[in-house]
C-alpha cells in the first residue's frame, strides 16, 4: 500500500509499473486519474489552489484503503493526492489498485474515488473571472458514495 | 479542559483563525459549538443550526453529541470537496 499526499506531480506510468515490478501474482491494475479541469459551474477556472488537514488527510485516506481491502481481495493499492495550486490540465489524484482479476479492480479503484471525494479533508479553492471562490460540496458525490452501501 | 480548535478552507478564512487553543467548559461538541456562537457575527452565522460543517476529534469524524476529551484536537471544517 502507498498513500501520498505532495504538492509534486506523480507519473501515473512509474506508478504502475512499481505495482507489478518483480511480482508475478497481479492479473489486473485499474487505475483512475483525475484532473483539473478548465471550466466549473458555468465559469472559467484559471487555477485551483487545494487545502487538507495534515494528518487527518494520510488517516482518512488509509480508512478508505483498509475498507477497499475488506470489501475485495486486492494485492496492491496506491493512493497519491496532490495539495496546492494547479493549473487546469494538472493532475489531481491518482488511485491504482491490483487484483487477481479485473473484476476487483476496477470496482475497488471506483469505490476508492468515491469515498475520497465523501470523507478525506481536501478543499478546493477555484481562482475565477469573478474572483475566488470555494467549491461547494455535491450531493451527486454523496450520492456516488452511498450506492456502495446498498450493495 | 483545554482543547486546541483548528478551522479549514472557508471557515478559517471566514473567522480569520486557523487554529486556537481554549478552556472550555462544555463537555459535547454541539457544547462547543455554542460557546462558539457566542462569539457572535461570522461566528453565529456559520455555525449556525443548518449550516453544513464537520466535526473531527482528534482526526477522527464525530457528530454533534460526540464527548471531547481533555487536550482533545478539535477541526471544524466545511464538507470536503477533494478528488
Amino acid at each position: 500500500m502507498k498513500i501520498l499526499v505532495q504538492t509534486d506531480p506523480f507519473d501515473l506510468g512509474a506508478e504502475v509499473a512499481a505495482m507489478s515490478r518483480g511480482r508475478t501474482d497481479i492479473g489486473a491494475i485499474a487505475s483512475f486519474v483525475g484532473l483539473a479541469r478548465d471550466m466549473n459551474e458555468g465559469s472559467g477556472v484559471a487555477a485551483m489552489t487545494l487545502e487538507h488537514y495534515p494528518g487527518m488527510t494520510e488517516k482518512a485516506l488509509a480508512a478508505v484503503v483498509d475498507d477497499a481491502c475488506s470489501r475485495w481481495t486486492l494485492l496492491d493499492v496506491t493512493v497519491i493526492h496532490r495539495v496546492g495550486r494547479l493549473l487546469p490540465g494538472d493532475p489531481i489524484v491518482l488511485v491504482a489498485v491490483a487484483g487477481s482479476h479485473r473484476g476487483e479492480a476496477f470496482d475497488a479503484c471506483e469505490f476508492i474515488m468515491d469515498y475520497l471525494k465523501t470523507q478525506a479533508p481536501f478543499w478546493k479553492k477555484e481562482e475565477t473571472m469573478e474572483g475566488d471562490r470555494w467549491v461547494e460540496a455535491r450531493a451527486s458525490d454523496d450520492a456516488a458514495a452511498a450506492r456502495w452501501q446498498a450493495s | 479542559m483545554k482543547l486546541r480548535v483548528l478551522y479549514f478552507a472557508r471557515l478559517r478564512e471566514r473567522f480569520g483563525v486557523g487554529e486556537e487553543t481554549l478552556d472550555f467548559a462544555g463537555a459535547t461538541a454541539a457544547d462547543l459549538v455554542a460557546h462558539l456562537q457566542t462569539r457572535g457575527g461570522v461566528w453565529a452565522e456559520e455555525l449556525a443550526a443548518g449550516r453544513a460543517f464537520r466535526m473531527a476529534v482528534n482526526q477522527d469524524v464525530i457528530a454533534l453529541d460526540a464527548l471531547l476529551p481533555d487536550n482533545a484536537e478539535v477541526a471544524i471544517f466545511p464538507p470536503v470537496t477533494g478528488g
